[in-house]
């Protein structure tokens, strides 16, 4: 099962015949995700990597089935690239592009909030690493080697740390259905919570890890819907233990704003609603091994 | 990005937002020469630093004479203030606004910021503006009021009237208020800004409404479509050591202890951070040298860690996913090389081609500290710290 992308899943590449899209097209191809085109408009009926290039992702849509899409387009004109995706029936799209004005996402999660629930666009990002199906498909830009196919879900707002946390479960023979970086911006996509729903329709999926950081609320969130609504598990990382107060801490999204953000609340409330926390960021293989154990 | 309390009265006023008269001085003769220009008999002489708080730093004077204004100038040009949003650093004052004296009648406060979790702008107010709002919102949470913006529409004049009659503005300066309360809405989001905040707002004596301080912060990330706001910049308010950071392309904050950091990933280098200080260190910074980190890249990061005195061990942990452990290895080796490095260096890499990282690093016959996990990777290092220390 996993979820959100699997094998079939139909990919495009939005920003295809930029040097970092032509790069990471590669890289998901070499891994096995079935990449069916690209677009960067200006450049349709071209053929790129040896795959079709169109100029709308409409045409995408039609012509090459796309279901779900990758944006590598520049950060000033970014915030289009995801909206087209959503107006041409895209059904996932992960934007990789860091830098994207706040006031864009805004628009953009206004333009994405007009459409039926059923009919919405799920986007994940910006600023994130993607999503991976371990053995399945690779809608990102991480090292698809680290990660091995399992039964842990993992939802993260930092790249690396994501790497380290699949590195950690892989040492210890623990594998992984889907991992999906929500990103480090103010305003994301997707938040923990939005994951963590779908992390629990999933049989294959037997426990979730999440890994957080100081700032925002989501995280809280995201522990307070395990409780009401999780049959499953939930580990918890948060990062920023040590992040001195008000300070900005290269993520936009680690910067603690207001009282309940700091990392130590969060764990704090985090424990309350019944979720296990990793003591330290080098325990959190351990942790979900030990919680995996018990089930 | 933070600007100045005079250049963000001057994006208002062209916003429709009443402010008192005032100008800028860099000198003492200059400020004398603004209170000169400036009508009636009482003027205000503002330090002009990027932080809040400054009347309690003594930031803010108010003065009945020229030769007092004169005396103000003084003391303050030049001068380090320290407020609770500083930190202990404090923050150089070198430039002063000088602003004719109000009659306040009553003070309110009005701000607008994105907020996160609603993804939509929200204009707060409150008719007891002046003193701390965050005091103000754990001991008398209903005397705060909240008002969202819906983006498609944006905020429209029933909302700022709302907001108006809820601060105790009297009719006959409403179509005033409004005007001010949308002037403040349409800045924020015709220029990209994510935080602006007025307080106190007044109504003087004359029954005027006029913004007598008044914070603005911008969106870094949309600096490029906004030239005239980026110029705004004022270097002299930064860390330095950040500001050469940002100028590398790197994301820098310094910190008080004494172990070096450079990571890749945000998170990952809190993370690490966070490993240090469990096993009994202190980060001296948080750096996060990004994706395509060169040889380049990593030896400007090297320097900008080494550049603080304090530092007495450094760490690099990279989880390399778009990078390459191996070229990682070689910028560190040049780095190292490059620097003449004295202190203590452990290096713990990860990722995508580590063997053959890691034998870069054994075989370039430097004294070099490797590490294979994290938690390895930060007791090591606080070890090595800990016997500079012993030694010294």
């Amino acid at each position: 099962m996993a979820i959100l992308i699997n094998e079939k899943t139909r990919i495009i590449v939005q920003g295809f015949t930029g040097r970092i899209g032509t790069f990471h097209a590669q890289e998901m191809i070499d891994y096995g995700s079935n990449v069916v085109g690209g677009v960067t408009p200006g450049k349709g009926g071209q053929t790129h990597l040896g795959l079709p290039v169109f100029n709308t992702v409409k045409e995408a849509v039609e012509q090459a089935g796309a279901e779900a899409s990758i944006v590598f387009v520049p950060p000033a004109f970014a915030a289009d690239s995801i909206m087209e995706a959503a107006d041409a029936g895209i059904k996932y799209c992960v934007s990789i592009t860091d830098g994207i004005p706040t006031q864009d996402m805004m628009t953009v999660k206004n333009f994405l909030r007009r459409f039926p629930k059923e009919e919405r666009m799920l986007l994940t990002g910006p600023n994130c690493a993607g999503t991976i199906s371990p053995g399945r498909a690779m809608l990102g830009i991480m090292p698809g080697h680290i990660y091995i196919r399992g039964n842990i879900g993992v939802v993260g707002r930092s790249g690396t740390l994501g790497y380290e946390a699949a590195d950690q479960m892989r040492a210890l023979g623990i594998g992984i259905s889907t991992s999906v970086g929500i990103g480090g911006d103010p305003i994301p996509g997707s938040s923990h919570r939005d994951i963590l729903e779908r992390l629990e329709q999933d049989p294959e999926t037997k426990v979730a890890l999440m890994i957080g950081e100081i700032g925002g609320p989501q995280e809280v969130e995201a522990g307070r819907f395990a409780k009401e609504s999780m049959s499953k598990p939930l580990v918890a990382y948060i990062a920023g233990l040590t992040a001195p107060e008000g300070r900005r801490m290269g993520h936009a999204g680690a910067i603690i704003s207001s009282a309940g953000e700091s990392a130590a609340e969060k764990v704090e409330m985090l424990k309350e609603l019944g979720v296990t926390i990793c003591p330290t960021p080098s325990l959190m293989g351990q942790t979900v091994a030990e919680v995996l154990a018990k089930l | 990005m933070n600007i100045h309390e005079y250049q963000a009265k001057e994006i208002l006023a062209e916003y429709g937002v009443k402010i008192a008269e005032g100008g800028l001085a860099y000198t003492v003769e200059e400020a004398v020469q603004r209170a000169r220009e400036i009508e009636g008999n009482v003027w205000v002489v503002k330090a002009q630093i990027h932080s809040g708080a400054r009347g309690k730093a003594g930031g803010i004077k108010v003065c009945k004479t020229h030769a007092e204004v004169e005396q103000a100038a003084e003391a303050l040009l030049g001068k380090k203030l320290v407020t609770h949003q500083t930190g202990p650093a404090g923050k150089v004052c070198t430039r002063l606004y000088v602003e004719a004296g109000t009659q306040i009648a009553k003070e309110i406060y009005l701000s607008f910021m994105i907020d996160r979790t609603s993804e939509r702008v929200i204009m707060i107010g409150s008719a007891q503006g002046g003193m701390e709002i965050e005091k103000l919102a754990v001991t008398n949470p209903e005397a705060i009021i909240k008002i969202y913006v819906e983006p498609a529409v944006g905020l429209q004049d029933f909302q700022a009237r709302k907001m108006a009659f809820a601060l105790g503005i009297d009719a006959a300066q409403l179509n005033h208020a409004v005007k001010t309360i949308k002037g403040c809405y349409r800045a924020l989001r015709d220029l990209d800004a994510n935080i602006l905040e007025i307080n106190p707002l007044v109504v003087t004596a004359n029954n005027d409404i006029i913004a007598l301080d008044a914070k603005m912060v911008f969106d870094e990330n949309a600096l490029f479509r906004r030239h005239k706001i980026a110029e705004l910049r004022d270097n002299t308010q930064v860390d330095h050591r950040e500001v050469a950071a940002a100028e590398a392309g790197l994301s820098y904050v310094g910190l008080d202890g004494d172990i070096g950091c450079m990571i890749n990933g945000a998170g990952l280098a809190m993370a690490t951070m966070d490993m240090i200080k469990l096993a009994g260190g202190e980060p001296a910074n948080f750096l996060d040298v990004g994706g395509g980190a060169s040889a380049e890249r990593t030896e400007k990061a090297f320097r900008l860690v080494l550049a603080d005195a304090n530092v007495k061990a450094m760490l690099v942990n990279i989880f390399a996913g778009i990078n390459r452990c191996d070229w990682i290895a070689e910028g560190v080796v040049q780095a190292v090389r490059n620097i003449d490095m004295k202190i203590p260096l452990v290096v713990r890499l990860s990722g995508t081609n580590v063997e053959e990282g890691r034998r870069i690093i054994a075989n370039s016959g430097l004294p070099i500290i490797t590490a294979e996990t994290l938690a390895e990777a930060a007791e090591k290092v606080v070890r090595a710290r800990n016997d500079v220390v012993a030694k010294a």
